[in-house]
């Protein structure tokens, strides 16, 4: 019962987690890019998503309007930046990403944007019900994270296995040039790889902002680490290998803060893993090789 | 008053100035990027305040202590690079850094949010070196003791490994030149220099928080050795100062001291990745063929 519980609740957290994920694993796939700034990416979606909700009052279409600003920002994120970097050495995309989380998150801090405190988020569960049965129920605010991501994620993959725009993504994680050489628009198609992930973590920035009532400046650090760790985790660039990590991980946590407690910070049992998984499995659970 | 506030510029500069070198030694010579350079400053700090406050270990013994254990964390932190390459091994760095600062934040031990205070501070032969000169003295040593290893790394042997394994560790490894082995060094001498940096800090400023050590003040480090030329003596020197100095004599900068440290490093990638004074930089080409010609005609002159 208890068990049964933990595990409903591990899944909820799962969710916010594969949505964060699965944008830097495909941004990774195709660019080999650590995209360290999808933190903001995240933390934009949160803070237009709550202005949009509070001018509108519905949640809904404050979510669409997040998910397109998300994915607006994303694009210019990589025509601004990646689109110059695209054949320097690794370490020099990853340098100017991690300049660029510095400063939209100090920026999104001023009082003129975000300000330093939190902003409640009062959507509720949007009008769902909660569902209860005699093992486990969900709240309708989980109700709402698990529909949203469930409805994404069929999107994603139905994107990525039936279209053409899937077909090229693939090409291109496989060889840029390559991909090029035989007809694929690569700027085309990695600016739609920037934005469906950039509106995936706006999506993310939007429901975690939700469930937890409160958004703020800060809010995506945590998340996007932890996103990283599941992409290391499921294999760099592996979409189904991140489900199952970030599902790993969301049970981990909720059962060794659930048995043990506070013996250390929940937070740094993702730290954690990550080290013990690049010392002894470097390419994820998933990954190629 | 306002010699004091100079002096107090300049004790941080120095300070810096050690830390950018340090970094540069992982960042620079292994190639290593690392986003968690304030975690060994917080380690070093924490270890020697903990130590003069809570066993009375006198400050001398306590700094080197700083430099040891941190050292060690240091060492045992840089064992996934035996294993993973570099991009990868970045998350790590950055992680350290989140979990360090956690460490301090949620272990009573280690005074929670609210810190560690009323650190002593050091004495020597009678004179407390309690701020003011004899404390700029003191960092400079060190600023002066860090340049003296990084040059010492960079002109014997092991400076020619780690500029091989910089440019292409497979090559590196057919050589025989161990690149696990040399970015574990690395790691180890680059913490436990900034491990000292720590407990000078801890004992300039006489308390020590756990935000004082978070992620964005790493940034602010690397931003300093890529600005300033990432891979030479000159640069992360150069680096600290300007990017102390700068938001100090601009006071509006100052609100915007990370949107600056970020959009400089963006620019920096886009436009002159070797930074300000780095060995293929336009900066430093120009100065070098300008002190060149200079000499020439000043050959010429004599003639």
């Amino acid at each position: 019962m208890l068990l049964l519980q933990n595990l409903s609740n591990a899944l909820i957290l799962a969710c916010t987690y594969i949505l964060m994920a699965a944008g830097l694993t495909m941004v990774y796939g195709v660019l080999k890019v650590l995209h360290i700034a999808h933190a903001s990416v995240y933390t934009v979606g949160a803070f237009v998503g709550v202005l949009a909700f509070t001018r509108l009052g519905n949640f809904w279409v404050a979510l669409a309007i997040a998910m397109f600003v998300s994915g607006i920002f994303g694009v210019l994120i990589y025509r601004s930046t990646y689109f110059y970097l695209l054949n320097s050495p690794r370490t020099v995309p990853l340098i100017a990403s991690v300049g660029m989380f510095v400063m939209f998150t100090d920026l999104l801090q001023k009082p003129f944007l975000m300000g330093a405190y939190q902003r409640a988020f009062p959507a509720g569960g949007a009008g769902l019900p909660a569902v209860k049965t005699a093992l486990f129920s969900f709240t309708a605010k989980q109700v709402l994270i698990l529909l949203v991501t469930v409805i994404l994620l069929a999107i994603v993959y139905v994107i990525l296995t039936r279209t053409k725009l899937g077909l090229s993504w693939q090409a291109a994680s496989m060889d840029r040039d390559m991909a090029s050489a035989v007809g694929v628009n690569l700027n085309q198609s990695i600016a739609a790889n920037f934005f469906l992930g950039s509106a995936l973590a706006g999506a993310a920035g939007v429901l975690v902002g939700v469930y937890n009532n409160s958004v703020f400046a800060t809010m995506g650090d945590l998340p996007s680490y932890k996103a990283f760790i599941i992409i290391v985790l499921g294999g760099m660039g592996s979409l189904p290998g991140a489900i199952l990590a970030s599902l790993i991980l969301a049970i981990v946590e909720n059962f060794l803060v659930a048995s043990i407690g506070y013996v250390l910070p929940r937070d740094s049992i993702a730290f954690l893993v990550l080290i013990l998984m690049l010392m002894f499995r470097p390419n994820g659970l998933l990954g190629r090789e | 008053m306002a010699s004091g506030y100079f002096l107090t510029i300049l004790t941080f500069t120095a300070m810096y100035i050690s830390l950018a070198l340090s970094l540069n030694i992982l960042t620079g010579y292994a190639g290593q990027v690392s986003l968690g350079h304030a975690a060994f400053l917080g380690i070093g700090a924490y270890t020697s305040a903990v130590l003069t406050l809570r066993y009375e270990v006198p400050f001398w013994l306590a700094f080197l202590a700083a430099i040891v254990l941190t050292g060690l964390i240091g060492t045992i932190l840089g064992l996934p690079s035996l294993r993973v390459r570099h991009d990868f091994l970045v998350l790590a760095t950055m992680g350290i850094n989140f979990v360090v600062v956690s460490v301090f934040k949620y272990v009573d031990f280690f005074g929670g949010a609210m810190g560690l205070v009323n650190i002593p501070a050091p004495s020597l032969f009678g004179i407390t070196f309690r701020g003011g000169v004899p404390y700029l003295l003191l960092t400079t040593a060190y600023a002066l003791f860090t340049l003296w290893i990084c040059w010492y790394l960079s002109k014997t042997w092991s400076g020619l490994a780690f500029q091989t394994i910089r440019n292409d560790e497979e090559a590196a490894a057919s050589l025989g030149v161990n690149p696990a082995r040399y970015k574990i060094y690395a790691f180890g001498i680059s913490a436990a220099l900034a491990g000292g940096v720590g407990s000078l800090y801890a004992h300039f400023l006489g308390s020590v928080f756990p935000d004082n050590f978070v992620f964005v003040e790493s940034i602010g480090m690397l931003s300093m050795v890529i600005f300033g030329g990432i891979g030479t003596l000159r640069g992360p020197i150069v680096g600290a100062i300007l990017l102390r100095l700068i938001p100090e004599l601009l006071r509006f900068i100052q609100d915007y001291r990370f949107t600056f440290y970020g959009a400089l490093l963006v620019l920096m990638m886009l436009f002159q990745p070797m930074g300000l004074l780095g060995n293929d930089s336009w900066l430093w080409q120009h100065l070098t063929r300008w002190f060149r010609s200079s000499a020439r005609s000043a050959k010429e002159d004599v003639r």
